[in-house]
Order: structure tokens, then sequence, then C-alpha cells
């Protein structure tokens, strides 16, 4: 057994600043030892899907209140779902970490808008996002929408607009994009699902 | 028998007896090395469960990130790209507390109730005892404590000890998604590596093996490694690990010398710890010493 | 995926190749351990590095980035000359047999039918020699030398072991030893499964590596059996239902092609699209096009889509061209857009060549991002150091972002790639004044229909006609659209074989889509969902995991598009009797009256095997394609160089500098001028993603960020030693389109390959960085890439181009 001259001091001087208090009855704290405390117990669980992958893993998402009116629910914690069939209740490090997506700080909380050439964005209401949007839109559509094509045939499209969908949106929301774009004549769309 | 027993069986720098009528299962945590990806969403979710997050660091030219255990990364994987037989192989091995059957960080720890051994085998740690002098540090064989820069506080994994309570598995394990992380009785993690280790020679690994320590009386975190003879290819995973030597010093000699002959002295440490907070070996002390050593 | 997830523990052989299941799908990549444990199952990966699936696998070998056809045209050549492939299966399911037009040739690297001007190829010798019955002709002995197979045979008769290994860097022992592994499911009991990903598809011949396994499947006859299939391991949580809701330019939802110019009236359109059988007693599904067609226009027009106006076909924008992504980059940079929004798409990250995204996007007048985060998109206008150098006031472009909500601010289905349809629920609202996608869309529509209502414009009328059956017009709920797109009978629906029989009532939700019709009487927003929800309720909201035949089936689990089927082309794990080549995983079987067993026959339930109704009821043959006339660049799959190559020819045609590579893909002017040349850019380079980060998105995540903080390339040891470059340094690397710094991780994991006799280095890049996020700043990869896409898809070649590299 080597023991060198500092890790005899070490031993010593460690005798010192612990144990020896205990020994005497100074113990910082009561003898009681618990764990932490189990912080779901009361939360309210909510059967999702992450947003990552197309494994699309069951997960169950945990939040604050038990939906009573006055408690507003936060999420604190997420974790699979054991009873999904594909993920078993597993998740992977993205899977594992959504909490911090939907805590994150670049989350978006406001409409915006930079205006040409400017440096920064500034807030606006959500009434005035649309309303320019909708603006900008009319404008582009009613100028350059071509009814007929050169051999007279109808074509009824708006080429000068783009459009392109997210692949995390839901079905829902997929159908109703493309409803919508359809009847605006909408032809230049495309989805993260082709790259 | 209950495996989410919160009876003690071991309390730091304590002499009461446990208690002892009730049964308890050990339980245990078996990492299947063979079937890890080094995902990482065990350090993921035992991030996301504990409420702990480290820095943002830097890459330093590996997967391993962050690159050591911290105060707030009490797991990481580690890469080793090893060449066996002409065939490169990449073993990946979840790290963090062993939760030995003998802790040596227990063992070690001079702050009463600081480290706590349930009947179950978790070895936990409670901040709110610790000193942060670093013994269990020292005492561990697995180098796996860490002590925090900012409330100087030993922090490590705790198997989960508020999950396990509760009937549930360790956020890292039920997280494992191809199940190279498993948790259960003892008994069923020894069970189930068996086979693992049967599966493994069928593909040519013939020293496929479990790695459950018996110098430190076996742990409670087990693995299944392809090459059992040499746990050293895994980014060093001590080949037959004990409880340091300065340990059986401290509970042989040093500490019932520290307890007499310095009673006096403690009181001030005390005194010191209300006031102050955690004490240390002074610096220039151990600077000296340092070179000292050295020579 | 033909089959699903869970169905991958089915496999006695995996085989990951063209994707990284372990890195990119780690919660599906269990179910190959499970196959490894359970099954005594092997894993095979096959890929440029030595990734993390590779350090599960039981064989590792390694192929040139844009290499994959050499090598699997090689498994086509191994698997015919050693007489390893499912006999019966081939003969009856597929078109080895079908007779070929004598005028199809194959010369010098090139398919009959080309025109290199147009780089397009006119199909007119690619098609069957049609017999006197109007039925394909067919040779079941396979030995008429103008027949598929041996048509298959003498294409693939060059794809010699050696050739391979010189083309592909895949040392020649390691090929054959995955010949060996793959053929052994060749026995009738034995399936392999593939796992595939944008490995594959990311590259000018992306449709083609994907059409060279499915020769492999075919071959095998591995197609529809549990445990085979060719499984395609999507991208994002929705991307199968995105793409199912076909939001391109090129298709309405259900994969209906969109009119072009040339569809002048409803009846060219729908004629052209509905195809009559190429043999006898088959199924021929798409026969049904009328009804799928209709019941959607329904569903948009309601009582405004009659018989009198052709169910408001006129309203439907015809198409004039390519409207893919690229596409749109190409048209914005030329100028010719205005407008445009990103719904959750990042696309200065996300598309190749950065640059030209970032000067296109500059020449908008206005640009919409919706989004649940800061993307780098949002803010291509702004100055972030070498990140992004821009000139903020000389961007004229007037840019909105509007706050979206997560998946835990949302109630809706995804759709998995397994395809199975799932519902989740809403946990809490979202942050500030954020709104979900739906309610962003509608409200964004009402507002413009409001604008029209007033003061008119062009062609109001699909605007001002658009069904909107929601109780709150801004905030549609997705139990109203899933309805919608499920489908309803409008008036009451009669059964076909009797017609005073009402199968469906009026008002009712159709329990499928044979209960579609084409005269009005039913409405149906996608076609391939209907079912998923019926008068029996939501069923993608099942929670019900039973299991009762051990395959992990789990029909009670959500519902499977399409009509719930679990694995597509069942009826081909039956021999023609109808009874299961592997009675152990039996998917379903022939019962003596009826199909019936573990699955949702893929089949007319009463098709007794003696009818010979043929597997694959979505084919006019009614059987796999060996020979398939529809691709854009020829019937077989050919090997062609990236568009960077490090090759000044192509091995498999050296005298045809026209075949160094794909000579149907598309490539806009400007574009092949700033291709790289090997003598200044000498490595491979390929592009991926890691583990613990997705996209662009988990850089905003502090747990993914901790996980994963800086950018960085990798490279393998001898390169290293080459340029001098050590673990841990800065290096720079640069495409003929720019550069990125990053740290160098130097590593065993990326081999050096013999290429055409030289030495091959491969630099390999991960995706994840940008100049947002709460990672350490790091540059768009996506800087480097090159703008060309597949033949057929137009996906870009993210996956194989050339750089430089050097320390810094």
């Amino acid at each position: 057994m080597q023991i060198t001259r500092r890790q005899f001091f070490k031993v010593c001087g460690a005798g010192l600043s612990g144990s020896s208090i205990a020994l005497m009855g100074f113990s910082p704290t009561s003898a009681l030892a618990e764990v932490r405390t189990y912080k779901l117990a009361h939360a309210t669980e909510t059967r999702n899907m992450c947003p990552y992958c197309s494994v699309s893993c069951g997960v169950l998402i945990y939040t604050t209140g038990d939906k009573s009116k006055n408690a507003k629910a936060d999420v604190i914690h997420i974790e699979g779902d054991p009873d999904n069939p594909v993920n078993r209740g597993t998740l992977c490090p993205k899977g594992a970490a959504l909490l911090d997506m939907v805590k994150s700080p670049s989350r978006l909380k406001y409409p915006e808008v930079r205006e040409a050439g400017s440096n920064e964005w500034k807030r606006i209401s959500w009434d005035d996002a649309l309303n320019r949007i909708a603006t900008h839109m009319k404008k582009d559509r009613d100028a350059n929408f071509i009814e007929k094509n050169a051999a007279g045939v109808t074509v009824n499209r708006w080429p000068s607009f783009g459009f392109l969908a997210s692949s995390a949106c839901n079905n829902e929301t997929g159908y109703i994009t493309h409803k919508v774009l359809r009847s605006l004549g909408a032809v230049a769309f495309d989805t993260q699902a082709r790259i | 028998m209950a495996l989410q027993s919160l009876d003690i069986a071991r309390r730091s720098a304590t002499t009461t007896p446990a208690p002892g009528v009730r049964q308890t299962t050990e339980v245990a945590k078996l990492i299947d090395v063979s079937t890890c990806i080094g995902c990482k969403a065990c350090q993921a979710a035992c991030m996301e469960w504990n409420d702990i997050r480290d820095e943002v660091g830097n890459c330093v030219g590996v997967y391993d990130n962050p690159a050591d255990l911290t105060a707030k990364s009490w797991t990481v994987m580690r890469f080793a790209e090893v060449e066996e037989k002409g065939k490169l192989e990449w073993l990946i091995r979840k790290d963090g507390c062993m939760h030995c059957a003998d802790p040596g960080c227990l063992k070690a720890c001079p702050a009463p109730g600081a480290i706590i051994q349930y009947a179950n085998g978790i070895v936990d740690f409670h901040q709110e005892n610790c000193i942060g002098c670093g013994y269990c540090v020292t005492g561990c064989p697995f180098n796996i404590p860490r002590i925090s820069q900012e409330d100087s506080k030993a922090y490590k994994c705790t198997l989960c000890s508020d999950r396990v309570a509760v009937g549930q598995a360790p956020a890292c394990a039920k997280v494992c998604p191809t199940g190279a992380i498993q948790f259960g009785s003892k008994e069923q993690m020894k069970d189930y590596a068996a086979k693992r280790i049967v599966d493994l020679k069928s593909r040519g690994y013939d020293k496929a093996g479990l790695y459950d320590p018996q110098g430190v009386g076996g742990t409670h975190v087990m693995y299944v490694l392809h090459h059992a003879d040499r746990p050293e290819l895994y980014k060093g995973l001590p080949n037959d690990p004990s409880i340091s030597p300065l340990v059986s010093l401290w509970k042989g000699f040093a500490k019932p010398l520290a307890s007499v002959a310095m009673a006096a002295v403690a009181l001030g440490s005390l005194f010191h710890y209300v006031m102050k907070g955690p004490n240390e070996v002074s610096k220039e002390l151990e600077d000296e010493l340092e070179k000292e050593d050295a020579k | 995926m033909t089959n699903h997830w869970v169905d991958i523990k089915n496999a006695d052989l995996v085989l990951i190749m063209g994707g990284n299941a372990a890195e990119a799908h780690p919660c599906g990549f269990k179910w190959v351990i499970e196959a490894k444990k359970d099954r005594k199952a092997k894993l095979v990966v096959v890929d440029p590095r030595f990734t993390r699936s590779a350090a599960v696998a039981d064989y590792y070998a390694p192929v040139r980035a844009g290499a994959d056809i050499a090598f699997l045209g090689g498994v086509v050549n191994y698997l015919l000359t050693n007489d390893k492939i499912h006999h019966d299966y081939v003969k009856n399911y597929s078109n080895a047999g079908f007779l070929i037009n004598p005028d199809f040739k194959f010369e010098d690297g090139i398919f009959s039918g080309y025109n290199a001007e147009k780089r397009n190829y006119g199909k007119d010798t690619w098609g069957y020699q049609m017999g006197k019955d109007g039925f394909v002709m067919v040779d079941p002995t396979l030995q008429d030398p103008n027949c598929a197979f041996q048509l298959l045979k003498k294409h693939y008769s060059r794809y010699t072991p050696d050739l391979v290994s010189k083309v592909s860097g895949t040392p020649k022992d390691q090929f054959l030893k995955v010949c060996e592994y793959i053929a052994e499911t060749a026995a009738a009991n034995k399936t392999m499964t593939i796992l595939y990903a944008l490995g594959w598809t990311q590259h000018s011949v992306g449709s083609q590596n994907i059409r060279t396994m499915a020769i492999i499947q075919t071959l095998l006859g591995n197609m529809g059996m549990a445990g085979g299939g060719i499984n395609a391991l999507r991208g994002h949580a929705n991307v199968q239902g995105i793409t199912d809701m076909c939001l391109f330019g090129a298709n309405l939802p259900g994969y209906i092609a969109s009119p072009t110019e040339a569809d002048v009236d409803r009846k060219t359109y729908v004629e052209k699209r509905t195809p009559k059988p190429l043999r006898p007693n088959q199924m021929n599904f798409p026969q049904n096009f009328p009804k799928w067609f209709t019941s959607l226009q329904k569903a948009w027009y309601g009582n405004a889509a009659k018989p009198e106006n052709d169910f408001a076909y006129e309203w439907l924008p015809k198409i004039d061209g390519a409207y893919d992504t690229l596409a749109i980059f190409e048209k914005m940079h030329q100028g010719k857009m205005n407008g445009f929004v990103c719904q959750g798409f990042n696309p200065l990250a996300s598309v190749s060549h950065k640059k030209k995204v970032g000067d296109a996007l500059a020449k908008l007048k206005y640009m919409v991002v919706i989004d649940p985060l800061i993307t780098d998109t949002s803010e291509f206008w702004k100055a972030h150091g070498e990140f992004n150098e821009v000139d903020a006031t000389k961007v004229q472009t007037e840019v909105f972002r509007l706050p979206a909500n997560l998946f835990a601010e949302d109630t809706g289905s995804f759709t998995n790639s397994g395809r199975v349809i799932q519902w989740h629920w809403k946990a809490a609202d979202g942050p500030g004044e954020s709104k979900g996608d739906v309610e962003i869309i509608a409200a964004l529509f009402q507002k413009l229909k409001a604008m029209y209502a007033k003061d008119g414009g062009k062609l109001p009328e699909p605007i001002m006609n658009l069904t909107w059956p929601h109780r709150i017009a801004d905030k549609p709920s997705p139990a109203e659209l899933l309805m919608e797109i499920s489908g309803k009978a409008l008036a009451d629906v009669f059964d076909p074989k009797d017609k005073t029989k009402v199968i469906v009532k009026a008002g009712e939700q159709v329990a499928g889509f044979a209960q579609l019709r084409d005269d009005g009487s039913t409405s149906c927003g996608n076609w391939i969902y209907s079912g998923c929800w019926s008068q029996a309720g939501n069923l993608t909201a099942r929670r019900d995991n039973a299991d009762p035949s051990g395959l992990g089936q789990t029909l009670l689990w959500g519902f499977a598009w399409p009509a719930n089927r679990r694995i597509i082309y069942n009826r081909a794990s039956c021999d023609m009797d109808g009874k299961p080549w592997d009675p152990k995983r039996t998917v379903i079987r022939w019962t003596g009256t009826a199909w019936a067993g573990n699955d949702v026959p893929d089949m007319r339930p009463d098709a007794a095997p003696a009818e010979g109704v043929m597997p694959f009821i979505m084919t006019p043959e009614g059987v796999a394609r060996l020979f398939a006339p529809g691709m854009a660049d020829g019937p077989f799959p050919e090997h062609y160089e990236p568009f960077e190559t490090p090759l000044d020819k192509n091995p498999f045609s050296p005298g045809n500098p026209k075949a160094l590579n794909n000579p149907a893909a598309r490539v806009y002017k400007g574009d092949m001028e700033v291709f790289g040349k090997a003598k200044d850019f000498p490595y491979v380079c390929t592009t991926y993603r890691l583990v613990e980060h997705f996209h662009f998105w988990s850089k905003h995540v502090r747990i993914n960020a901790v996980l994963q903080p800086e950018q960085f390339v990798e490279i393998g040891e001898e390169l290293a030693k080459e340029k001098g470059i050590a673990n841990g340094d800065r290096v720079k690397v640069k495409s003929n389109r720019g550069f990125i710094k990053a740290v160098a991780v130097v590593t065993k994991r990326i081999p050096t390959l013999m290429v055409d006799g030289k030495k091959t280095h491969t630099v390999g890049i991960p995706i994840h960085w940008g100049f947002k996020g709460l990672t350490k700043p790091g540059f768009i990869t996506n800087t480097l890439t090159p703008y060309v896409g597949d033949a057929n898809s137009q996906t870009p070649e993210y996956k194989a181009f050339l750089v430089n590299i050097e320390k810094i």
C-alpha cells in the first residue's frame, strides 16, 4: 500500500472538517434520508407525439395543474409513451430533450415584421400582420394570375407566389394548406418532404 | 419484497445500525454495450429528469460531449475506436455511477448522511449534508463523483432514486431506444445478461461476459461487454476495481486519530462550516506536497 | 415503408445502406436490435462511413458516396449468375417474362430515345410488346431474349465484382461477403429488410438507387413478406402525412397527378390517368381514379362542383412545368417571384447552394415565415459575421415572422414512416401570442376571402366557393378537417351489386375508398386516408396495442393507410395457391373462401388464387416491375457518377462522356458552370445528420446543444496525415460554391478507398449548425452543396460532391 504524504494529510484534513463533527453530535441536519420528491405525482398527463423524425414516437407530456380554470398548464416534463407499439416508452436524445424545445429561448412569441432595408424586427399585432400579408398576396395575385396560356387553354394559375410547407405539421394543417393554395391558383409550392 | 424500498442500508460517517426487518430486492441497471449506439438519449433523459443542464461546450475532436462527467452531467458516453483482428470496432460505453455494493465513496465520506446506501442497492448523495471535501472522489474506484464549482457539493447519478422509489425505472433506462440499458432486480439483470452473452458468443465474441466487479462487492450497474477479458478497451473501465487504499487507511487508522486527537479542532471546523461553507486543504500546502510527490 | 417499424423485428437479415437508422431513427432501430436478439438476425451495414449503425452490425462494408448503383447492380449480377433468386416469385409476381419492345436499346451508357439537348428521354421504345388481345405478351419460360428477365441479366452482366470494386471502392472480398448474406434470403422462408433513407434519395440518381434495391427484393421474393419490403425511413414526424397530402405543385392530395396545360378538359385529364389493365384479371386499382378525383373536388367545392361544370375542373390550376424546391428557387433567383411563405421550413439552411438561395430570397417583395422557432431563413437579410455575409440595407424584401405552436400545443394527426396515422392531444398553450398552424392558414385565407368579397379580383370563384364547413371560420378544428379528409356520403350510396341497397346514408362518414363514387355522391379530401374517420369515429385515436399474431401488426392501434393495411403487397407473402411462403410468419392466407389472417389483405377478399389476380394491385400489370418504363432516366438503373466526381470517366461506359453523369438530370444554366472539378477539389464529400440533433431545430434546444455543441467535419486518419491536420484542429472546407470552417474530427471510421486505382478520401460533414441558436454559431453546410437534383424527384445531391480541405 503506497500512500504519499500528501494523501495522508488529505485524509486527516477531511477528518477535521467532516466526520469528527458528526461524532460529536453536530450533524448539520437530522439523520433522515429521503429521496428527492417525485415531481410528477399530481401533474396532468397528455398523450402526444414527438415532432422530430418519422418514427413518430408516442410521448407523455406532463403539465402542472389539473386543468382547473385558474391553474395554468405549464409543461414540466416529457417522456416516452410506453403504450405506443413502436417506441414502447423509449426516446432518442432529441425526444428526451423535448422539454427544452418547448421552453427554448428561441421560441417566437409575437408576430414581427422586418421592413425593407431595415436591420431590425418590429413587433406587430396579428391583425396587422395578416392584413399586410393578405394585401401583398392579393395585389400580386391580381397582377400576375394567368387565366389562359398562349394557346388559349384555361390554366388559372398564380406563378409568382411560392410556398414551402413543413413536414412537421399535422395532416390537418397539410390538408387545409393544400386546399387553400390550390383555390388561390398557387402552383409553386413544395414541401420539406422532397429534400 | 419491494425493490423500491427506501430503507437505509448504510449511511456515511454514521454508526447507527440500519433497519433490518424488512426484506428488499436488490436492483440493478444493466448496460449492454454490444447494443449501445452511443446516441446519448440517456444523457439527455438524465439532464431532463434531474433538472440539470451542463454548459454548452466545444467539440474537442471526438463525439464525447460533455467531454467528461461533471456536477451537471451525471452520465456521459465514452467512445473508443478499437481495431480487433483487423476489424474496426466502435466501443461506446455509458459511464456513470456503478452503485457499488461496497461503495468507496460512502466509506470515505466524513459527512454524516451525505452518502446513503439504500437497501435496494442505490447509493445516493444527499447534498444538504455534503461538506464538499471531495473524499468521495478519492474513495471512488471509478472516478465518478464531481464537486460542483457553484455550490461545492458532490454530485453523481442517483439511479433516479426518486423514480425507483415510486416503482419506475431510472430515466436513462426507460429512454434507451435500443434497450441497451435495462433495469430490474439484480437477479433478472444477471439472467438477461447471460442470454446476451450466449448471443454474443454465437457471433464470434468468445470473451463476451458480464462486468460485475467483485473488488467492490459487485455493482448495481453492470455491463455486458464483448471483450470482458479487457474492460480497459472501453475507455479505461477498470479491470479489477477496488476501494482506494486511502479509504482503508481512513477507516482503520486516520478516522479514530482524527476523531480523538482533533476533536477540539473539529468544533472550530463546525463553526467554520456553518459560517463559511466547506473546508478545503490549504492550497499552498497542496501545491507544496504535489511538488514533493512529483520528486 | 412498405412494411412498418415493428415489422423489422421479423427480418432474418437487416441491410442498412443509404441510411443510418441508428443515428437518424434510434427508436425505430430498436426493432433491428430485437431481430438480432430474438431471431438471431444479422445486420449488415454498407456506408461510406463506419456509422453508429455499423457499431452494432455483424458486418460492415465501405462504399464510395455516389456509387450505390454500382454496388447494387453488382448484387443483382451476383444473384442472377449464382442462381440465388426466388424462382416461383420472380416468374409469377414480376414482369420478368414480359416481352419488351425489340427497339429498346442500351448502348454505351445511354438508353434508346435520348435527347442530349433537352437532357431527357423519349420513351417510345421502352414499352411492352402488346398482343392482339390487348394485353402484354409474356414468355413464362423467361427465355425470350427480349423478355425483361433476359434484358436484366444482360444489363447487369457488366457489373462484375472487379468492376464493382473498382467503382465503389468496396474491397472485392467485402462486396462478395455482403452478396452472400443477401443471397441467403432468396430462400422462400427467409427475408431481408432494407432500411434506407436520404443516403439513397439525395443523389442525382436517387430514385434509381431505390429502384435497384426494388429489383433485388423482387428477385429474392422479399416484397409483401413480414420482415421484408422496401423501407424508406423518412424524415420528419409527419413527412409521410405531408407527402400524402401532396404539398407539391405537381400533385393533388393522395398522389393524384395535378392537371397540366395538356389536360384541356376534365375528360382528357381523367382518361389519361385511368389506366387499362395490362394483363387479364388484374385488379388494376388505379382504374378507380375518377372516383378519387371527383370525391376530392366535391370535398373542396361541394355543391359548386357539379356534373354541369365538370366538377369545377376549370378552377384547378394547370401546371406548365416543374415546381419542386430547386425549380422554385431557380425561378425566384431569376426574379420571377414576388411572394413566398416558409411554413416550418428553413430553406436557407436546408436547400443546396446557400448563396443562390440567399440571393433569391433577396429578390422577393415579401416573405412570410411561419415557425415556432427563430429560423436562419427568417434572418437571411441580416449580417451574422462570416456565417452570413450580407448588407441588410440592400435587401428590400419585407419579412414577416409569425409564431406557430409546437406539437405540445396542438391537437391533430401525424403519419409515421410505417404509414400509421396517429392522433395526439394538446397539452398546453403556446408561448405569447403563438397560434396553431391551421389557425394561421385559416385566418389568412379568411382575410383574403373578405378582400375578394369586397373588392373582387382575378378569378374569385374558387376562393369564394371553397368549402369551409367549420364552426369557427378562423379556427377550423382538427377533427372537422380529418373527417373531411376521410370522406362522407353526400347522397345515399348504393351497393353496386344491388342497386336497392344503401351502404352509406347521406351525411355519414364512408368506411373506406371502396365506397367512393365518381358521380358526385361522395366527398373525400384524400382517398388513401379514406376510412380513418368512419362512422365508428376517429380510428387514428385508437390505442389498443394488442398484438395477437406476435408479428407486431397492432391492427387496433391508430389507422394505417391504405385501409388499415400494415404490410403493403401482402398477397405476395403467399404462393400461387395462397399458402404463406413462411407459415411461421403468416401475414395473410387463402382460407378456401377468402383472404384472411394477420393483416388487411392487399387483394380482393374473395379473389380465389385460381383467378390469377396478382399481388401488385397498384400496377396495371398486377406484378412488380423489374423493367420500369416510367422512370425518367431509364427502365433499368445504371451507374452514373455524381455531378461532382473524382473520376474523369464513367468506368461502366468509359468511351461516352455523355454518360459520365445522369444524362436525364435537370441542370440549370449557371449551376453546371459551378460544379467543381477533381483537380481543384480532390475529396469526395458527403453530408449527414447526427443523432444528437435534428436538422436546424435542435440547435435551439439546450440539452441537444450540450450534447453536440460545435460544428465539426470528419476525415480519415490517412487524409489527416497527408494534410497535417490533427484531431481538434480548425479546418476550412471549400467547394466551388463557398467554404465553411469547423473543428476536425480525425477518425478511423472514415476509410480511404481505392477507386479506379486511386486512393480516394472522404470528408464527412454533419449539417446541424447555423448562425441562430444555442449551439456555438456555425456555417451552413449547404453553402457547399451542388444545385442539382435526382432526375425523377429533384431531391438535391447533398450526398456526393467534391471539396478541398486545409488546416486554418
